[in-house]
């Protein structure tokens, strides 16, 4: 190795990755196309985090330009910087640097949509204001054109004191180079002159920043003050000021009325002039298929529509994740098995395949239906179609007590309850977040589906009435149940603990788009590491938890017994006997140890409380471990009916049938199973809904209630129903 | 005349808006206020909620807040 070979690059071929030298907030209104522009920018080099103290989470992305590279952040999209609801206000806080740990943007990239250049410049001049270097970007032009609004750039640039704007076209790349040329020069520039809109507010601003000057309030920070009384910064400007001279300049500029009315007025009265000489509509040319979505788009036609988009996604969710499920769950028996055969029989084996093998497949068979369901609803938001279902809905959620925003996180709630609370976070009014929070776990979720479909194959029988089977009937009530006792609890709470103002509506209602691809998978993967981050970790820990109490203590007795047993059949049997034979002395060893393990005397020991709904242990054993995650009830009545763990449907229903009381009557009755299902109807049995309550709601006060409440409603109406049904 | 009688299909200038009724300034943040065209473009089943256009922007209102809101029609340009 003498020789040095010198290998000659060319320049242009090496690709240097900059880090970030500064962050900036990619900020606009919701629907503006703004974080398929993000995406186009940052690529895949994206992460999600969390602010320090906010449930919100923190998506962030680099671009890499020509000599440098910057930190995007994408903010949900916002109309103002009033913040109505939980996620609006993430926004405005980042924005404005409230978050404790992370510092305000050194810079804005606004995105204005150009067929709503109305509601983008609202929020543009009130970014303005904040005096921090900003590029505009201009998406959505080829639906502008395409629509026939002609705006003229130079004119805007003009009215927007010469800042320049950008016009994109996000989903082809188009104008993406020019963007990315003004981002590179962001730091050297000058942040944008205020816009005329309201001279008053601004002269005021600019002498209260003079007298205040030791206080360290920026200009944003003044008017914000100004214009929302109750907030912090309103209260240092009251105290350095006084109440009274604050209140006199209020009144001078906002009148007797709300100040974001005075605001909405001044700052739409300007907009209005702008677009007046910077925007022109040609007569609209009715473009093949406009004629059809306006029919659709009638009462009738869009609520049927509705449901039928519903009935094809669920639909969808159960049929095609059914194969996958099936195949998860092979997958992880087979794994099991090959551990088993494998390691020596002991603790250390049945912990690593009934408790870390079991524990990640119970997580990630719910996978399949989550992320077709998330699918679905990610594509239904970004074409608008969500926000048409809410203004649909809305007047059926109003006799609850609610309003057509709580139809979203309701429907997200029939796969899983975990995404469903995180999507209330669009909800501006705090009770009625709440409300829709504690009706979301009612619905029929997807790990309730096992427990239901193994009781009714056992009890209910196979039979149509009329044009319907029993069973399918007997399915759906059950969702009905959900549904009724759900919005029950929602029209009872807005009537008692979260009693107030009746909720608000006030909807953009965007208008149908195709959503882009990228923006989709992105979004789908988010969601996917939020919900395995989030359930994920919960459901496992539960599950280990669960194998722990049911292997734990072991009989050395029943293992030897076990053996001597085995022995015996080994000797008088042979072949698939013998085979068939040990299994069935293995699964009753099973059963013998879990009646003694802690999950079994907790069954024994709490059977009193349950006899009245006519559980016996078993029934009560396996109940007691389905408080933490309620998918596992199947398994544990498949040991405890000593069938084995992955029993088939038919011997473990075959096993419930002819199980007895000691007296000889049978267990199962009618009156007992229907009391069962309503059981598992209401009961919160899930410990990732409860933590995820808890982390939304900032405190244990609404998963304690939520589950107090929802065990006890679940514990009455099983109650009433075995007694009526015994009686009758 | 307030916007809670306007007919689908039907445009008119808004003259004036009461900010005092509840969940009238989170419209006017939407950008309904004084002087702008709107039209009635549809409707939930019942009327109720409408959906109203300003600019080509749609919002969806209650008929409890539309009255809030003053007009008066114009002939719509069809």
């Amino acid at each position: 190795m003498s020789e040095v070979e010198t290998a000659y690059i060319p320049v242009d071929k090496i690709s240097i990755r900059h880090r970030a030298t500064a962050s900036i907030a990619v900020i606009g209104n919701p629907n503006s196309g703004k974080s398929t522009l993000f995406n186009r920018l940052t690529g895949l080099r994206q992460t999600t985090g969390n602010y320090p103290g906010v449930t919100v989470e923190k998506h962030s992305g680099t671009v890499q330009l020509n000599g440098s590279a910057l930190e995007l952040v994408d903010l949900p999209g916002i109309y103002c910087l009033g913040g109505f609801s939980a996620d609006e206000r993430i926004a405005v806080d980042v924005v404005l640097g409230r978050i404790e740990g992370t510092p305000r943007p050194d810079g804005l990239l606004v995105v204005l949509d150009a067929t709503h250049l109305y509601q983008g410049l609202y929020l543009l001049q009130q970014l303005m204001e904040m005096q921090l270097p900003m590029v505009v970007a201009m998406t959505m032009t080829d639906v502008a054109t395409a629509s026939g609004i002609d705006i003229s750039i130079e004119v805007l640039q003009r009215h927007l004191g010469g800042i320049q704007i950008y016009p994109v076209v996000a989903t082809s790349g188009r104008g993406l180079d020019t963007l990315k040329e003004a981002l590179e020069a962001i730091a050297n520039a000058t942040a944008p002159a205020v816009p005329e809109s309201w001279p008053e507010l601004s002269s005021t601003a600019d002498e209260l920043v003079k007298s205040t000057a030791d206080t360290g309030l920026p200009r944003i920070d003044v008017i914000q003050a100004l214009i929302h009384p109750e907030s912090k910064r309103a209260a240092i400007l009251e105290e350095h000021l006084g109440n009274r001279t604050i209140a006199e300049i209020r009144d001078r500029l906002f009148g007797k009325e709300p100040p974001q009315a005075a605001e909405a007025r001044h700052r739409y009265g300007w907009v209005h002039s702008v677009l007046q000489e910077a925007q022109h509509r040609a007569p609209l040319i009715e473009r093949y298929g406009a004629r059809t979505r306006r029919w659709l788009n009638r009462p009738w036609p869009s609520t049927i529509m509705f449901f039928a988009v519903m009935a094809l996604v669920f639909q969808a969710v159960f049929s095609w994740a059914t194969p996958l499920m099936g195949g998860i769950d092979l997958g992880a028996t087979f794994l099991a098995d090959q551990v088993a055969a494998v390691l020596p029989q002991g603790a250390l084996s049945s912990f690593i395949t009934d408790g870390v093998i079991a524990g990640v497949g119970s997580v990630i068979v719910f996978l399949p239906q989550i992320l077709i369901l998330f699918l679905f609803i990610i594509v239904l938001e970004d074409s608008g179609f969500l926000a048409r279902a809410a203004f649909l809905m809305d007047r059926i959620m109003r006799s609850v007590g609610l309003s057509g925003q709580s139809v979203i996180p309701m429907l997200s709630s029939f796969a899983c309850a975990v995404p469903a609370i995180m999507a209330t976070r669009v909800i501006p009014n705090r009770r009625d977040r709440i409300a829709t929070i504690m009706a979301a776990p009612f619905m029929t979720c997807s790990a309730r589906l096992p427990v239901y479909a193994l009781l009714i194959a056992a009890f209910v029988p196979d039979e149509s009435v009329g044009w319907f089977n029993l069973q399918g009937l007997v399915l759906l009530g059950l969702y009905l149940l959900g549904i009724v006792g759900g919005l029950a609890t929602a029209w009872l709470l807005k009537r008692s603990a979260l009693r107030g103002p009746k909720p608000q509506f006030a909807l953009a209602l965007p208008e149908f788009r195709w959503p882009n691809l990228q923006t989709v998978l992105i979004k789908l993967l988010d969601r996917a590491r939020i919900f395995l981050k989030r359930a994920g970790t919960v459901i496992f820990a539960v599950a280990i938890i669960v194998w722990g109490l049911a292997y734990f203590p072991r009989s050395a007795e029943i293992q030897t017994n076990l053996h001597s047993t085995i022995s015996q059949a080994e000797s008088s049997y042979r072949g698939d006997q013998l085979e068939k034979e040990v299994r069935e002395l293995e699964n009753h060893a099973a059963a013998a140890q879990l009646e003694q393990s802690y999950l079994g005397r907790a069954g024994r020991f709490i059977e009193p409380v349950f006899t009245p709904l006519g559980w016996d242990w078993r029934v009560s054993a396996a109940v007691i471990a389905g408080f933490p995650a309620r998918e596992v009830v199947v398994a544990v009545m498949g040991t405890i009916y000593a069938v084995g763990e992955e029993a088939e449907e038919a011997s473990l229903t075959g096993k419930l049938r002819s199980a007895t009381w000691p007296d000889g009557r049978p267990i199962f009755t009618v009156p007992m199973v229907l009391g069962l299902l309503l059981f598992y109807a209401w009961c919160l049995q899930c410990a990732a809904t409860i933590a995820t309550i808890r982390r939304e709601t900032n405190g244990w006060r609404w998963p304690l209630f939520a589950w107090t409440y929802m065990t006890t409603i679940g514990y009455v109406g099983a109650l009433l129903i075995y007694q009526l049904g015994s009686i009758l | 005349m307030t916007l809670r009688e306007l007919h689908p299909g039907q445009s008119a200038r808004i003259d004036a808006v009461d900010a005092s009724q509840p969940g009238v300034v989170r419209l006017m943040v939407l950008g309904l206020i004084e002087g702008v065209e709107v039209q009635y473009q549809n409707s939930a089943i019942g009327g109720d909620p409408m959906e109203v256009s300003v600019y080509g922007a749609a919002i969806s209102i209650r008929k409890q807040q539309a009255a809030s809101f003053r007009i008066s029609p114009i002939t719509p340009n069809v």
